[in-house]
């Protein structure tokens, strides 16, 4: 069996809007990670060779100036290479540029002794400056919008066949009772269905749906149509598990939060993550097909105002916040 | 209703609060009888163990009767008298199907967290965090029994609450120690901790054909309860465990070793120092120094079995040693539902009877003080059942039952209860005055049977 396999929410027609920009992100994470490197060297050389660094500049040895230009260097290599976004520090190195590039312009203007090689040196530190910049700006991007969906996969092994799995699943008016956000789902013909869904804010967030694919026993793929509020799909896959051990099911899905990647890292905060989510919609659709119920603990007794913990057990909570956003 | 609540470190409170209902289906509501401490609480009491939210009804070892059942619950019905298995099992899951109960897949709603810190997580249980579910406890007049239908056992008349309670936990719990030991007739298997746990494991291992079980504690009057139970005793402050058992077994070290003391052993010297100041920093979850010793002190090729919880991450322990000897480690949070029909039976047929263990009756009210005389030991304390039907304070000072005094509740219906209870305070007084668990000689007070034990353990080690 391929691990690395897609996974089976991505196996259809992506929704238009949903685009990729990981590619665009890792070349922003390599150039970052070659200016890193620069950063250390030009601060090792100014360390450790004031002298001749200031002998090519024709200017007076300023030992200890360079030295602490060169600690600075240093200081944002390592801090853009410690980190995985390091765009603060990148920034950083943006304003080093501008120091150097002001040092030498008042060089220049005080009819320096080697002026060609201070233009070489004004070039060079400006090529680099345009080249921190543009890295800073890619790597605050990707910071502050990255992907705008979310994406999601998750499987679990269920004591039970791929024939009474699928049944389950396919009447998707059975998802609400496993699916803490989604309020009902109805179907309007065998193949479209309507959704309605815990938003942001209380907010009731509506949608159509088709199924794209059906594979009965295997697999089911379904995506909203146009008009939805979340633009959104998802798909199912049922495996049979080795040893007689049931059935492995996979979910994978996608959609657009309508807050935005503000709303999702808000949501993330709170412990709501769309992983954790759709992994305890599997838990709650293993215990309705293996044990015929969801057990809950929300109603039982206890010294205090509420019957569960605001802290620890959101997990029976029925609470009108959601993952949306 | 009554229920005893957890507040925070050593503060736990009997207080009013709503009566249980039916929730699931598969649930039960049970009006408990007798209800008891357990080893284990008290990793809550002293606060130990993470994700306890003020108000949590604790307790996890109780019994008593059906008055409600949820519609798909077949096997009961009202008025059954039942015991509750701590561990909330399905039934239905592969570990469920395997009788591996406590490990069940279904029964913890808060399954992600014990993810979290486990790896994977185990069954939710009674009054044990809300990593672990987060169900309200049975230190309560009523409790909701999940899964009902497969986490209690009828109990048939004739049979006395105080000889059936444990086998909600530490009797299985004692028994799959032992029994996670493979003993071989004629093993050697040594216990540390002879709380009430450690006493059934050594009762177990010598019901499972081991010829010497040593048993390791401080207290005189656990070990002399291990003595009464067959067991050669130990006491650690007296002597190093390793040197006494090499020389007892020729080198070989015990065939295996039993861990029943679990994340906050006593340590003497430098080492408990480090535990202990490294528990107190979080530096470590929990102070593993039996479980070290455990290891070390074990035959080549055994098994060291671990009944004692563990809660996180610890460190200093000796995989070097437990690697090149070869040897085998099993432990768990024991699958109660597997083991109560064969342990009701071998009570049935007097081959054990449970409530040797226990030391102390109380009121349910007085939950708080039960806490405190269990955690300190206090009162030669081994064991503290609870009665929330009881309305009558008991004597101040010892909370003890006086021969021939039975509580309100033991008259009447269950007239083998009432003997039970007699029978046991006669053999409380028997253990006065105190007895020296190594050659039997009888002492006055225990001052003079600590004097006598160190001379008593020298002679026998030399």
């Amino acid at each position: 069996m391929n691990l690395t396999r897609q996974s089976p929410g991505y196996e259809q027609e992506r929704p238009r809007s949903i685009k990729s920009n990981a590619s665009e992100s890792l070349d922003g994470e390599r150039l970052a990670r070659g200016l890193g490197w620069f950063s250390i060297g030009v601060g090792l050389a100014e360390i450790v060779a004031p002298r001749r660094l200031a002998r090519f500049l024709g200017v007076r040895n300023h030992g200890i100036l360079f030295r602490v230009m060169g600690l600075r260097e240093i200081a944002s290599g390592v801090g853009i290479l410690s980190q995985r976004r390091p765009a603060g520090w990148l920034w950083a190195r943006v304003g080093g540029d501008i120091i150097d590039l002001v040092a030498l312009g008042k060089v220049m203007k005080s009819e320096p002794v080697k002026p060609v090689n201070i233009a070489i040196a004004t070039a060079a530190v400006a090529g680099v400056t345009v080249l921190d910049v543009r890295c800073a700006q890619e790597v605050s991007d990707g910071k502050q919008a990255t992907d705008h969906t979310v994406k999601v996969k998750k499987t679990i092994l269920i004591n039970r066949s791929s024939e009474e799995l699928y049944r389950h699943w396919r009447d998707f008016q059975n998802l609400p009772r496993f699916m803490k956000n989604l309020d009902s789902v109805e179907l309007t013909t065998n193949n479209h269905s309507h959704w309605v869904a815990k938003g942001p804010a209380g907010k009731r967030v509506k949608w159509d749906a088709e199924i794209t694919e059906d594979r009965p026993n295997e697999f089911i793929a379904w995506r909203s149509l146009d008009g939805a509020d979340v633009e959104n799909s998802g798909s199912v896959r049922f495996e049979p598990a080795p040893g007689g051990r049931g059935t492995l099911v996979s979910v994978g899905m996608q959609y657009s939060p309508p807050a935005g990647v503000v709303g999702a890292t808000v949501a993330k905060l709170f412990g709501r993550a769309p992983e954790q989510e759709v992994e305890e919609d599997l838990r709650r659709f293993k215990q309705v097909m293996e044990t015929g119920e969801i057990i809950t603990t929300q109603g039982q007794p206890a010294g205090r105002s509420s019957s569960t913990s605001w802290k620890y057990d959101q997990a029976v909570r029925r609470a009108s916040a959601s993952a949306w956003g | 209703m009554r229920a005893n609540c957890w507040y925070g470190k050593r503060d736990v409170r009997v207080e009013d609060v709503a009566e249980p209902r039916i929730l699931n289906r598969r649930d039960a509501i049970v009006r408990i009888t007798t209800t008891a401490i357990c080893g284990s609480d008290l990793h809550l009491y002293n606060g130990f163990v993470p994700t306890m939210e003020k108000g949590d009804i604790l307790g996890h070892e109780f019994m008593g009767e059906v008055v409600e059942i949820g519609p798909d619950v077949r096997n009961l019905k009202q008025g059954d008298r039942v015991v509750v298995a701590f561990p909330i099992s399905c039934g239905k899951c592969f570990f469920c199907q395997k009788e591996l109960f406590s490990l069940c897949e279904n029964s913890n709603p808060n399954a992600w967290m014990a993810q979290k810190l486990f790896g994977q997580s185990p069954a939710g249980l009674y009054g044990y965090t809300h990593m672990l579910g987060g169900f309200a406890g049975g230190q309560a007049e009523y409790a909701r029994v999940p899964f009902a239908d497969v986490g209690t056992i009828k109990i048939p008349n004739g049979l006395g609450d105080e000889q059936v309670l444990f086998l909600s936990d530490i009797f299985p719990t004692g028994y799959m120690a032992a029994e996670n030991c493979n003993i071989q007739p004629g093993d050697t298997v040594a216990v540390w901790g002879c709380g009430p746990v450690g006493q059934f494991a050594i009762r177990s291992a010598l019901l499972l054909g081991a010829e010497r079980v040593f048993a390791i504690d401080r207290f005189l009057e656990r070990l002399g309860m291990a003595k009464e139970g067959g067991a050669e005793t130990i006491n650690y402050e007296d002597a190093d465990v390793y040197d006494i058992l090499m020389e007892n077994t020729g080198g070989l070290g015990p065939d295996s070793c039993i861990d029943a003391v679990g994340l906050e052993a006593h340590v003497p010297g430098v080492i408990g120092a480090y535990d202990r100041v490294k528990q107190a920093m979080m530096l470590e979850s929990d102070r593993p120094h039996v479980f070290r010793q455990a290891v070390l002190a074990c035959r080549k090729g055994g098994t060291v079995s671990v009944p004692g919880v563990y809660s996180g991450f610890d460190d200093k322990i000796p995989l070097g040693s437990l690697m090149n000897k070869g040897l085998t480690v099993k432990s768990g949070q024991t699958h109660v539902q597997h083991y109560m029909q064969p342990l009701l039976e071998r009570i049935q047929n007097g081959e054990i009877d449970p409530s040797f263990v226990i030391t102390h009756r109380m009121r349910l009210e007085d939950a708080a003080e039960g806490y405190e005389i269990f955690l300190n030991k206090t009162a030669d304390c081994v064991k503290v059942v609870l009665k929330p039907n009881e309305t009558r304070a008991m004597t101040p000072k010892t909370n003890r039952l006086s021969k021939g005094e039975v509580f309100s509740d033991m008259q009447g219906d269950h007239s083998a209860f009432s003997k039970g209870g007699e029978a046991m305070a006669e053999e409380h007084e028997a253990r006065q005055p105190y007895k020296c668990a190594v050659c039997g000689a009888k002492f006055d007070s225990q001052d003079q049977l600590q004097n006598h034990l160190k001379s008593c353990t020298q002679k026998k080690s030399q």
